[in-house]
């Protein structure tokens, strides 16, 4: 690959007085980078001296498809920012475009994307932890992360049909409501979590090679969070007590008993420790939610004019007939104001937030996605800078970028 | 602090600014050329100490819409659990403001991406370079006036053989 970044050539003129400085692509492929992303170090002997991240090998215009699909098509484009936690996408996206539609769901509703919220702060959680074993050389840890992941997407499967891009919410409800089969895949599945988290923590959590290639590497420190806007498990990690779930509560999560789990170190072992913890209290939330799933309706009614009628009703009833029609004609869809919102919700990898213009037509006039990785990514060369070659993959796997919501 | 107040703080340091709420989200919208001290205040003063997004939006044939684009900072305080929405509008055809990279590092590549997108100038950005896309890339593509499947460019890039590369 070409070295022809322009500040490259800039930093070689500035470099002329450290002639030893040697530069490195890490990237575009390479395995610890998980997806596509490219790094140029220059490095001093092992020590990186600096990192320019180069992105966008995989921008496929998200934002600009987003104005021309309508809010419900959309959906399917959320599934592949995050491909690790789809459904907290779906439900990121529908809750935004729900706000300014004003659309308040039902009880039920709300139950049930928590739950699939919680599922996917899980995978999300077991991937990058087990990703980061991986990485730093323990393929067992990867595969006790990866085991309880096939389970997640069982019940993906069971819940919405589809295993990786679920597409599962829909404006003003879910695309299908919960089974009891589901809620007993999900009781099993959390029956199962413990003693799974419990060898993840056996393996990992003291063992002395893993503990000594995180401890003090990337530290990240308050106020340096704060300013480089960060948000979930790595601002926590670095004592920001900030968790919208509880600061900001939407869906039900005021109605469960959770813990904010926060570190003061700021560096990659704080960060594995936070999500390692995260996943206690997901697991927390989980038992009390499959519980208590309120009974009714999962979809607003049709009164509302925004959620598509099942397709039982469109073919035996013609007030379901009707409202179908009514609701893909062009013009007759939902009402939308000229107006603009923007909804954050506490996504695995940090506040995923969707900035809505509405004009009257039934699709987004704008569709701004808040991607944490790519706020997260930006702190990369800061979090770098000094340590050794082998650090990167520590320190990248801690921030768990995900390049195609990085990309978009 | 409470809301009211910054408000009130707001108005007697910079005039009269127009203000809006929308389920529950406060907009204030402010002067381009005062954004970069309107931010100052709220973060030194108000406590307004995370930049959550900077986003941008194209009015072009947006109903109703005087100016074509409008810039968006939402801002957040950590302390009071409080939101906020900075919003000022530029005008082709040199939309430029002033960079926020001195008040909040993580401003850096969101600036560079409402520049890779829509091209808007930010005076004093330390690295304002095109993120997403390629440096030969030439349009704007979030802009309104900019087509869907684009102009053309995926067939006009350069192309590099072994021996250049």
């Amino acid at each position: 690959m070409p070295l022809t970044l322009s500040e490259l050539a800039e930093d070689q003129a500035h470099d002329a007085g450290q002639p030893y400085l040697w530069t490195m692509n890490f990237g575009p492929q390479h395995p610890a980078t998980h997806t596509t992303l490219r790094l140029l170090l220059k490095l001093d002997g092992e020590r990186v001296a600096d990192a320019i991240p180069d992105i966008g090998f995989l921008h496929s215009g998200f934002e600009k498809l987003g104005e021309s699909l309508d809010f419900n098509q959309y959906v399917t484009v959320t599934d592949r920012m995050n491909y690790i936690s789809p459904m907290s996408n779906n439900v990121a996206w529908h809750m935004a475009v729900e706000k300014l539609l004003g659309v308040e769901v039902t009880p039920r509703c709300k139950y049930i994307r928590t739950i699939v919220c919680e599922l996917m702060r899980l995978s999300d959680h077991l991937l990058c932890l087990g990703a980061m074993g991986l990485d730093l050389g323990a393929f067992t840890h990867f595969i006790y992360a990866f085991n309880p992941r096939e389970t997640i997407y069982d019940i993906a499967e069971a819940l919405c049909g589809a295993r990786f891009t679920n597409s599962y919410t829909r404006v003003g409800g879910v695309m299908r409501d919960i089974t009891p089969q589901v809620v007993q895949m999900i009781r099993d599945f959390l029956a199962e979590m413990p003693p799974v988290m419990d060898d993840m923590d056996r393996l990992m959590g003291k063992n002395r090679i893993f503990v000594d290639r995180l401890q003090g590497v990337g530290v990240l420190t308050r106020e340096e969070a704060i300013n480089r806007s960060c948000s979930g498990p790595i601002a926590r990690a670095s004592g920001v007590t900030r968790d919208l779930r509880r600061d900001e509560p939407y869906l039900s999560y005021s109605d469960f008993d959770f813990q904010v789990c926060c570190a003061r170190e700021g560096d990659c072992l704080a960060r594995y420790r936070v999500r390692m913890a995260e996943m206690q209290e997901s697991v927390k939330i989980l038992q009390q939610a499959v519980e208590n799933i309120p009974p009714g309706p999962v979809n607003v009614g049709p009164e509302r004019r925004s959620i598509l009628p099942p397709p039982g009703k469109v073919w035996t009833t013609i007030e379901g007939l009707i409202s179908h029609f009514e609701l893909v004609m062009p013009n007759r869809g939902m009402p939308v104001p000229n107006e603009e919102v923007y909804c954050a919700t506490e996504a695995p990898n940090g506040e995923l937030g969707f900035y809505v213009v509405g004009d009257g037509s039934p699709r987004a006039y704008r569709a701004r996605c808040r991607p944490p990785s790519f706020i997260h990514f930006a702190l990369f060369p800061h979090l770098i800078r000094g340590h050794t070659l082998s650090d990167i993959v520590a320190v990248l796997g801690s921030l768990n970028i995900i390049a195609a919501e990085l990309d978009r | 602090m409470p809301i009211a107040e910054t408000f009130a703080a707001l108005r007697a340091v910079f005039g009269d600014l127009p203000t809006s709420e929308f389920r529950g989200a406060t907009r204030v919208v402010v002067p381009a050329e005062r954004i970069y001290e309107v931010l100052e205040f709220l973060k030194g003063k108000h406590g307004f100490d995370l930049l959550v997004d900077i986003t941008c939006v194209d009015y072009l044939n947006y109903p109703g819409a005087k100016d074509r684009f409008g810039l968006v900072y939402l801002l957040a305080d950590t302390d009071a659990n409080q939101r906020l929405t900075i919003r000022t509008f530029v005008n082709e055809p040199e939309p430029v403001v002033r960079s926020v990279v001195g008040l909040w590092d993580g401003a850096n590549w969101l600036e560079r991406e409402v520049w890779d997108m829509f091209g808007i100038r930010f005076a004093g950005h330390p690295d304002l370079r095109r993120i997403l896309l390629p440096d030969e890339f030439t349009a704007f593509p979030l802009r309104k006036d900019y087509p869907l499947q684009g102009l053309g460019e995926r067939h006009n890039f350069p192309v590099l053989t072994r021996g250049k590369s």
